[in-house]
């Protein structure tokens, strides 16, 4: 089979993705990496070719740009999977492919006759991964679930969200239960092929979404593990068994900061006065002998000692310290702060919204904003690029999403399907090829 | 069971959760991973170490609870770069292994001598993968940041939220966790590419990057319609505007601190909803439809409310499931580690041997591999503890001659 000029570490790589919304994500990893992903998609489309929001905010199943953002690269093939010759086709697919990664609920492939079973009788080397809430078997694997029921049930929600318990926890915004699911989707894959070498055969992979985001909760789940003491979860910084300060500040211009880690050597207290002083703040602020002070301290404040009251003049320091960065975010704009305090030496961040992220200055010059060309719609859109530089095989991206069944009859000549059958396949209506 | 990755051997800078967490899931599938340590500074720089959670009241170097719980399974050696000796053997160590792995800031690694040129000279095919916030190149490249910094920088933490308050972000580093993900994969496609071309490469991997990749439909959003995340009534992130879903939540139910999520995929979901809530405010023609459902979410949101607050956790979690409506309690640790049949029946939470700390329970893998499946059984190795093994085996020095690089501090 034909595969398209490629790039990228994984080129090479033959790909099948059947999925509905928890794993694309995977799909599209794979895709940017230099994979050859072609996604097999119902005569109708998938589904997330309806999700909002849409370009124009017209629904349109080919201008969706949710689903653009994640099919990136990816080639389309649209299939009456209940059909025979659709089924035929699939399994055709599956043979000379190296990976099949889906998210059909447990049992659904084995209804349609596609479980790995039989798919490795045609193609011993294929990895199979199968992407499921809560995997393929046990006691919950029935259980309905979306990307909110998923970060609740298996803890993040747990710890996030505000100080005021009155509100509620907090779902992390972007769908990101789903995408912690396909990162380990892509992880198991990827340490499969290189298995396939040593075993000499492929093998079939269980990704259970609900236990990806247990084991992604950071503290939450190695405090109880470890010590069995629960976390709670507070404004924009970390759950914690006990309460820590308050670490977002509202700055000048509206726009927040995650003021970091807070000074706690002398050359932090030092530079925090000398930054005072060049912002002319020194009269707004009483305190500023503590600083010089503090700048005269060797080595880091011992927080024991402050906390257990052994070091008054330390804890007036410390305090001193925060007082002044917040002084610091309340009188400059956010970027500027952001900027000028890392310039400094000190850890902090701007609290950005997602197309600011697109538009600094960094990650432009970084190349991380990606123009795909919509030809057909005459110009070309930014998204988001690659995380990674491959420098020694770069990642280059330059196809946007495909349309649905784009990509029906090239695959199918590929797989030596004459020009009669395709005809009459797409006359059945067990493919559709636009 | 044969194990994955048994014949790679990675050199690892790595630490905090941000890097320890990538090579961490490779030595669970079987990886030499040999994490390399200061012995000056007793392996500080990751703070992690040493650091609570503890199982008992001893406290000591060793004893970091969160530190075991990211470095199982990997070898730990002590090697002061400081001194000649230690370089020409960090340099033997690297003409042994596959890969080099770190999350330091940007550019600690050319000043120690080993960026990926110095790497190259040693071994020609070396992979070397390097997780940094910003990355190694553009105006921020020595800008310093921990996980909720990347989240800040790239969006995630403004995705997080209610409107009329201040990010909600995440509590806790989500991005480190992912970082770690994207690392880790970035040292097995690099391995891939290896064995197809026979070329090593570094890879440059920033934190801030991968978040900001995880916000695309908000980029495309304001790229392709103009509109800004940032507006008036955005975020509410516990609400589902792409897709669109309503009811969508996450509620309070009898007890105090205790909630329940609950979403309505489609009209099918809600009109079982409705009926058990019976509420005849509800069957008002306006939320018939998902457009009219969306319109009048606060309402909506409000009559929901009110009905679940009466309700037992539990018990509402049971009658959701018995009608096929996605519902789930917003778990505790204890909840979701101690009592879910679920994690339990999948291994989710192994128990390790640690030298000194005993049995441990650690995060298990999300994922179960038919020939090749991970297993952890060793927790992470003491300051050192494996210094004899990993010189005198893999480098063939003699037990006199590691016992004088330690006098000498070397080691």
């Amino acid at each position: 089979m034909t595969t398209q000029i490629s790039s990228g570490p994984l080129s090479g790589l033959k790909v099948i993705e059947f999925t509905d919304e928890i794993a694309p994500w995977a799909g599209k990893l794979l895709a940017e990496m230099g994979a050859d992903v072609i996604r097999i998609e119902p005569i109708e489309g998938n589904k997330t070719r309806w999700y909002e929001p849409f370009l124009g905010d017209t629904p349109n199943p080919e201008q969706s740009l949710f689903f653009w953002h994640y099919n990136l690269r990816k080639r389309s093939v649209a299939v009456d999977i209940q059909s025979e010759e659709g089924k035929r086709l699939f399994k055709k697919l599956v043979a000379q492919a190296d990976i099949l990664v889906e998210d059909q609920l447990p049992g659904k492939m084995a209804a349609l006759g596609l479980a790995y079973a039989s798919l490795s009788e045609e193609n011993k080397s294929l990895i199979h991964a199968a992407v499921t809430p809560f995997g393929q078997s046990g006691p919950r694997a029935d259980e309905p679930a979306t990307d909110l029921t998923l970060l609740a049930g298996s803890g993040p929600a747990w710890s996030c969200g505000y100080d005021d318990h009155e509100l509620p926890p907090i779902r992390g915004g972007g769908g990101q239960g789903y995408h912690t699911a396909s990162h380990w989707a892509v992880i198991s894959i990827l340490t499969a092929v290189i298995a396939r070498d040593q075993i000499g055969q492929g093998q079939f992979i269980d990704v259970n979404a609900s236990a990806a985001s247990n084991v992604s909760t950071e503290g939450a789940s190695y405090t109880w593990l470890v010590a069995q003491e629960t976390v709670q979860r507070q404004t924009g910084r970390h759950a914690g068994v006990r309460p820590s300060s308050p670490t977002q500040v509202q700055a000048a211009d509206g726009r927040w900061i995650n003021s970091g880690v807070p000074a706690r050597q002398g050359k932090d207290f030092k530079n925090t006065y000398e930054w005072l002083e060049d912002e002319g703040l020194l009269e707004q602020f009483p305190e500023a002998p503590l600083l010089q002070i503090g700048g005269q301290r060797e080595g880091f404040l011992n927080l024991g000692a402050i906390s257990s009251g052994e070091d008054e003049e330390g804890a007036a320091i410390f305090a001193a310290g925060r007082a002044a960065m917040v002084l610091l975010i309340k009188s400059l704009p956010a970027y500027e702060y952001f900027t000028k305090a890392q310039e400094r030496g000190f850890q902090c961040g701007i609290i950005y919204s997602p197309e600011e992220v697109i538009q600094d200055p960094h990650f432009i010059d970084r190349g991380f904003p990606l123009e795909i060309e919509h030809p057909e719609l005459g110009r070309s859109f930014t998204y988001p690029g690659v995380p990674y530089k491959f420098l020694g095989s770069p990642c280059e991206i330059k196809m946007r999403p495909p349309f649905l069944g784009e990509h029906t009859r090239q695959v199918m000549i590929d797989l030596q399907y004459s020009s009669t059958e395709i005809q009459a396949m797409i006359d059945s209506g067990s493919v559709l090829s636009t | 069971m044969t194990k994955a990755l048994s014949n790679l051997r990675i050199c690892d800078f790595t630490g905090q959760l941000a890097g320890a967490g990538a090579t961490r899931h490779l030595a669970a599938f079987g990886a030499e991973v040999i994490r390399i340590e200061d012995p000056v500074n007793e392996g500080r720089w990751d703070i992690l170490r040493g650091n609570a959670p503890f199982v008992d009241e001893r406290r000591g170097i060793d004893l970091g609870g969160a530190f075991n719980n990211h470095n199982v399974e990997k070898k730990a050696i002590t090697l002061n770069l400081r001194t000649e000796k230690g370089k020409q053997i960090l340099t033997e160590l690297i003409g042994k292994s596959d890969v080099v792995s770190e999350n330091f800031s940007a550019g600690v690694m050319d000043r120690l001598g080993f960026g990926y040129e110095g790497l190259t000279q040693i071994k020609e095919d070396i992979i070397y993968v390097s997780n940094s916030g910003f990355g190694a190149s553009g105006p921020y490249k020595p800008f310093k940041t921990w996980g909720p910094i990347v989240q800040a920088v790239s969006g995630l933490t403004f995705s997080s939220g209610l409107p009329d308050q201040q990010s909600a972000g995440w509590g806790y580093s989500f991005m480190d966790h992912t970082g770690g993900y994207y690392m880790c994969i970035a040292i097995l496609a690099a391995l891939i590419h290896r064995r197809q071309t026979g070329s090593g490469q570094w890879v440059d991997l920033a934190c801030t990057e991968a978040a900001a990749s995880l916000t695309g439909p908000a980029i495309l959003d304001w790229s392709a319609n103009g509109r800004p995340l940032r507006r008036d009534g955005q975020p509410n992130s516990n609400h589902s505007d792409w897709p669109r879903m309503a009811p969508h939540g996450i509620y309070a139910t009898n007890m105090p601190d205790t909630w329940i999520a609950l979403a309505c995929r489609d009209d099918e979901d809600w009109t079982k909803l409705r009926a058990l809530i019976n509420e005849p405010a509800l069957y008002d023609q306006h939320f018939d439809d998902l457009s009219g459902r969306m319109k009048k979410q606060t309402e909506l949101d409000s009559h929901v409310s009110q009905w679940i607050r009466h309700y037992d956790q539990q018990d509402l979690y049971q009658l959701m499931l018995d009608h096929g409506i996605p519902c789930a309690p917003v778990r505790t640790p204890q909840q979701r580690v101690d009592q879910d049949a679920n994690t339990e029946n999948w291994g989710l939470w192994p128990t390790v041997k640690h030298t000194q700390m005993g049995n441990v329970r650690v995060d298990g893998l999300p994922v179960h591999l038919s020939e090749t499946d991970w297993y952890l059984e060793n927790g992470a190795g003491c300051l050192g503890e494996h210094n004899e093994e990993i010189y005198g085996e893999i480098l063939g020095y003699s037990s006199r001659q590691i016992k004088s690089f330690k006098n000498e501090g070397v080691i």
